[in-house]
């Protein structure tokens, strides 16, 4: 899940890193002074072909050396996030998929903080797998649409294939009809979810024809 | 014209604010942590300030094509109510952070004993974290309260070029020169500073060590005065080359002391510059 990021490092970069783990490892604490450093000892560019960066592999990289779990890797997770700056809180979310087995639901206070936001690109990384998985249907829902509303694009959001039902499907539609009458543009996202329920669908295309027609 | 206004409050400005900058030739800036006009009684409040100043702020000037980075500090006049002074203890966690290049605003208010202590801890801090200062210096009994400020800095052992003392006119000036530090002008609509004395400034002690700024806050004030500036100094007679390097270079070099400073145009691979990260900007 954590794109391999070693072979990125220069050889400073996998010294720190290294240590890094290794501190973590004997003392869980060391991670909230080395966790705001990751980017400076390691470095910010991409990791081709994954979406990632190496500062956001590395910090997601050293919570897995953490030897925690349940709430007390909870509790360390959202002491880091919430005192962390953006790269830190982006670090935190894209950790949670890995450590989905030994955290269960306590890091989901991490994936509503992130939700309650209005920064798009914490609202994106709150919807890896884990959030994906453990949040509740209703908040998994307005989540989905919160995405649509302010343009984060759904193909980076997971658990559409199992978790989009008829009422998120339903949800998107009103959204549409709301644009509509707005006289705004419909975001392409929505039609995947809306064509997953046809009833939802023709009844949306029915009212309004025209939006069907570029859409489908 | 590139403009990095080294001293600015976004966080009382509004989206209109930073369109205005942007269309005027603003590209950075720094955002120093200071009073917000009404009192703080708890630590709390300022944690939630700061992280504001590390996430939502620089994410709305990113927004309109500006580059945000911060300075984080307890204030001088905040730092005289015993229930802020645990702010102390929040700051090495913030001043681990990538988007703080600098402790700042410190300095003094009233020149008050609890203000003394503060000041000093903080310089401490810098050192210890290899930050530059940004200095405030009061609007009340400035020259005393300059006098002491630099006399202050003497003594913390910190290298005058890491300091940056703000606020400054005719009066306090000439001692910030001789000191070594930086000097910072805050140029407002009405107070403090104007556009035609601070061209004198200019005039008398150069372009090599001045920071202008626009300090605009929740008060009466303009972001726009660093352009301000600028168009008056080619009306003046100065070149486009003394206009970068007061609205650009010299903000950049000062806060550039960091390491910190990222001026990229994006996340592409990007040359360092002593840990600092300046694709179109100047590498001084
Ligand atoms: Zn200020």
């Amino acid at each position: 899940m954590i794109p391999p990021v070693r072979p990125r490092l220069t050889e400073d970069g996998t010294r720190w890193l290294d240590a890094a783990e290794a501190k973590v490892k004997a003392d869980p604490g060391a991670v909230l002074a080395l966790f705001p450093a990751a980017g400076r000892a390691c470095g910010r560019g991409p990791l081709p072909e994954t979406g990632w960066t190496v500062d956001l592999a590395v910090r997601a990289t050293l919570l897995t050396a953490l030897p925690l779990d349940g709430e007390a890797l909870g509790e360390l997770l959202f002491d880091l996030y919430t005192h962390g700056d953006t790269a830190e809180r982006l670090g935190v979310l894209a950790g949670l998929d890995a450590l989905d087995g030994r955290l269960g639901d306590a890091g989901l206070p991490i994936v509503r903080d992130a939700l309650r936001t209005s920064d798009t690109r914490l609202i994106g990384a709150a919807l890896g797998s884990y959030g994906a998985a453990r949040l509740p249907a209703e908040a998994y829902r307005q989540a989905v649409l919160k995405c649509v509303f302010t343009g984060v694009p759904l193909d980076t959001v997971r658990g559409l294939d199992t978790r989009a039902d008829r009422e998120l499907a339903r949800m998107m539609a009103d959204f549409a009809r709301e644009r509509a009458a707005a006289g705004r543009e419909v975001p392409a996202d929505i039609w995947p979810v809306v064509e997953r329920h046809p009833e939802v669908l023709a009844e949306l295309t029915t009212e309004l024809p025209s939006l069907s027609s570029g859409a489908l | 014209m590139r403009i990095f206004d080294p001293h600015i409050h976004m966080t009382s400005r509004t989206t209109d604010d930073y369109r205005r900058m942007y269309d005027a030739g603003v590209r950075a800036l720094v955002e120093p942590a200071f009073w917000l006009g009404q009192p703080r009684t708890s630590p709390g409040t300022f944690a939630d300030y700061f992280d504001g100043l590390l996430g939502w702020e620089p994410y709305r000037a990113a927004q309109y094509g500006i580059r945000h980075h911060c300075a984080i500090a307890l204030n001088p006049k905040e730092a005289n109510d015993p229930r802020c002074r645990p702010v102390l203890d929040l700051l090495p966690r913030y001043l681990a952070k990538d988007g703080v290049v600098a402790v700042g605003e410190v300095g003094y208010d009233e020149m008050t004993p609890a203000e003394d202590e503060v000041f000093q801890a903080q310089l401490a801090l810098a050192a210890e974290h290899g930050l530059p200062v940004l200095v405030h210096t009061p609007h009340r009994d400035k020259a005393a309260g300059t006098r002491r400020t630099l006399e202050v800095v003497k003594d913390s052992g910190l290298p005058p070029e890491r300091v940056l003392v703000d606020h400054l006119n005719e009066m306090t000036a000439g001692m910030v020169a001789d000191s070594g530090c930086w000097l910072g002008f805050s140029v407002y609509p009405d107070t403090k500073m104007d556009v035609h004395r601070m061209i004198a400034l200019l005039r008398q002690y150069g372009t090599e060590r001045i920071l202008v700024n626009s300090a605009a806050d929740w008060g009466h004030s303009d972001p726009l005065k660093t352009r301000a500036v600028g168009d008056a100094m080619l009306a003046d007679g100065f070149t486009e080359a003394d206009v970068e390097q007061v609205l650009w270079t010299n903000p950049v070099t000062f806060y550039g002391q960091s390491g910190r400073l990222d001026l990229a145009d994006d996340a592409a691979p990007a040359a360092d510059y002593a840990g600092n990260t300046i694709k179109r900007g100047v590498a001084p």
